[in-house]
């Protein structure tokens, strides 16, 4: 059920990076390129590509990048607009690193995004973290392009009350 | 206090998790009635921590049986014997065309003249029978250049499924009787099993004997698992499990098939290891993105936090005598090697090295910390002693990480990711003097290897 679902993320970033723009020092995702044009703003597909359920971090790194800020604003109005109560946040680790201190890393990260969701509104209590440490590459080469795109928070809508 | 939630791990595995109860073997020191000679015969002694070391040449004629079911079973336990001390590269076996000398009795007089004519040093004669499917094997190490006996004739007895762990009993009085070194082939390595492409890689807690032979699995493919740590007499293992969707720690009793989750610790729980007296667990939790080290008394369930700061404190792992606690932390500003008292309190920074330390792990003997180190782009296995001095790096490849060692305190098992898109991990060896890498040949890839204490 949760694999689904990481699988369906990582089924529609990928599309997203390869066919948009890659800008600024992470090659952000969710440019907001013409095929999503006509998504219903409501969608998990309009949070996922148009908003961007992904932040990405630098090496050792959890602190929010400012690229990132207008990202999880937008995701902070989309959850607390459309009711949404049950929310994951996954953190990830790329494979340069030992695999308990990536666990820690991965957490770090995590709680970096739902602290911040929480300081523009989001009720905590609706927001839930996990670590995937290194286990859950999202792109498989061992190069700095890839490392990049999986030093990676991303937010999973869960359900909602409405 | 075992809590027996999960009955389906049980039926699968419980008649393999049994070999544990029923393989008993009879271990009987028995004194021949020939007495040789002991004078001035010069000591045949290898130091293993030496750099390079020529092998031993060691004759090993078939051991005599009397009828042919046990010739069989003599062959294979000869075979498993002689892949155990080949693997070593302290031993090379003295090809048996050239034998002069016919052994039709262990307790004949030895031609040791015979035997030096081939240029052995070492001759081990045997005796296997099988009555009533039990398997009894008697055996002799002899020193042929100083002609005397290395210990006092042996004999193993065991079930007559328990071939291989008779011949890893026979391995480890030759290894342990040449070298001085503590035996460790009679042991077993809990590791991942691991299978599939790099982003979608299921992995299954397995267990195996430590040449990689009677593989089990523990648990199936649905939920990832992580980083299986034996119990000092080697009958649980404490493991990460996401079955719950978040990383948690279990405890698997190898003998029954029981799994004990812990309810009463809170948050994210993962790298657990045992104390040495088998009553704690020390684990990381990871509370509010923050992650630190407790203890967890398996008798009465009390908690103890051992650190408390907004750094990573993680993979610990206790000093034998169970006085002090190793592990990493960033506190310092990036990862690093510390050590402080197994109760908590002031924590002592040992690793000073150019680059990043991980993965700590304290030797049995408990004169060395083997960890995994990071630095320009390259992962090592290395040692240092206690205090942090005498660094040395073992390995160096693109992923080398997680060590555990051997009983005996000589040999580090660790596992080799390699990189790029098909990059997966494979287990290896490698001795405490930096010689004799080799890898594990295994059908499946293979992370996170725990050794187990010598099997009783």
């Amino acid at each position: 059920m949760n694999y689904q679902k990481i699988f369906m993320s990582v089924l529609i970033l990928f599309t997203v990076t390869n066919c948009s723009e890659t800008n600024g020092i992470f090659g952000k995702t969710g440019s907001g390129s013409d095929p999503f044009a006509n998504i219903s703003q409501t969608s998990l597909e309009y949070f996922s590509n148009e908003i961007g359920d992904t932040v990405l971090f630098k090496v050792n790194q959890s602190v929010i990048e400012p690229d990132y800020r207008e990202t999880l604003n937008s995701q902070a109005k989309w959850i607390k607009e459309n009711s949404i109560t049950s929310v994951t946040i996954e953190g990830h680790a790329d494979e340069q690193g030992t695999r308990e201190y990536n666990l820690a890393l991965g957490a770090r990260r995590a709680t970096a995004v739902r602290n911040y969701l929480v300081s523009k509104g989001v009720s905590e209590s609706n927001l839930s973290v996990v670590t995937y440490g290194k286990e859950r590459p999202l792109r498989i080469c061992s190069e700095e392009s890839c490392w990049s795109k999986n030093r990676r928070a991303i937010v999973i809508i869960d359900g909602s009350s409405s | 206090m075992y809590i027996n939630y999960k009955k389906k791990y049980n039926e699968k595995y419980l008649t393999i998790l049994n070999l544990y109860s029923w393989v008993v073997l009879f271990l009987v020191f028995f004194q021949y009635g020939l007495v040789f000679s002991q004078e001035n015969v010069p000591e045949l002694d290898i130091d293993v921590t030496e750099g390079v070391v020529e092998p031993i040449p060691i004759a090993f004629p078939n051991f005599i049986t009397t009828d042919f079911s046990s010739s069989i079973i003599a062959n294979e336990i000869s075979k498993v014997v002689k892949n155990d001390l080949l693997k070593t590269a302290l031993f090379r076996i003295v090809p048996e065309g050239s034998y002069i000398s016919d052994v039709t009795s262990i307790d004949s007089p030895v031609r040791f003249a015979d035997w030096r004519a081939i240029n052995s040093d070492l001759l081990v004669v045997g005796d296997v029978s099988v009555i009533n499917e039990t398997i009894t094997i008697k055996f002799r190490l002899w020193d042929v250049v100083g002609q005397n006996e290395i210990f006092k004739g042996v004999q193993f007895r065991g079930p007559s499924n328990s071939i291989r762990r008779i011949a890893h009993k026979v391995s480890d009085l030759i290894y342990s009787g040449v070298t001085g070194e503590g035996k460790y082939f009679d042991t077993r390595i809990a590791f991942i099993s691991e299978r599939g492409p790099k982003n979608n890689r299921t992995k299954r807690l397995a267990i195996m004997d430590q040449d990689g032979a009677n593989l089990t699995f523990l648990t199936d493919s649905e939920s990832i698992v992580l980083a299986p740590r034996f119990s000092p007499d080697s009958r649980n293992i404490l493991y990460t499990s996401y079955e719950t969707g978040k990383p948690r720690v279990y405890l698997m009793n190898l003998i029954n098939g029981n799994l004990r989750s812990f309810p009463e610790l809170p948050g994210m729980t993962f790298a657990p290891r045992f104390s040495p007296d088998g009553m704690k667990i020390i684990l990381s939790i990871t509370e509010n993105g923050n992650t630190d080290i407790y203890t967890l008394n398996l008798e009465n369930n009390l908690k103890k936090r051992l650190t408390k700061n907004v750094a990573i404190d993680t993979a610990p792992s206790y000093s034998p005598d169970g006085k002090f606690i190793v592990f990493e932390s960033d506190r310092g500003g990036n990862q690093q090697i510390y050590v402080m008292p197994s109760d908590g309190g002031k924590a002592k920074r040992i690793s000073f090295g150019k680059g990043r330390y991980g993965t700590p792990v304290w030797s049995p003997r408990g004169d060395m910390i083997a960890f995994t180190k990071m630095y320009k782009g390259n992962f090592h296995i290395g040692v240092m002693r206690k205090d942090g001095s005498n660094e040395r790096l073992l390995t160096k490849a693109f992923i080398d990480e997680g060590p555990t060692w051997a009983p005996n305190g000589r040999i580090l098992m660790f596992f080799r990711e390699t990189s790029g898109v098909n990059g997966a991990p494979s287990l290896h060896t490698i001795e405490v003097t930096g010689r004799n890498l080799r890898k594990i040949e295994l059908s499946s890839f293979a992370s996170d290897p725990s050794w187990s204490s010598l099997l009783k």
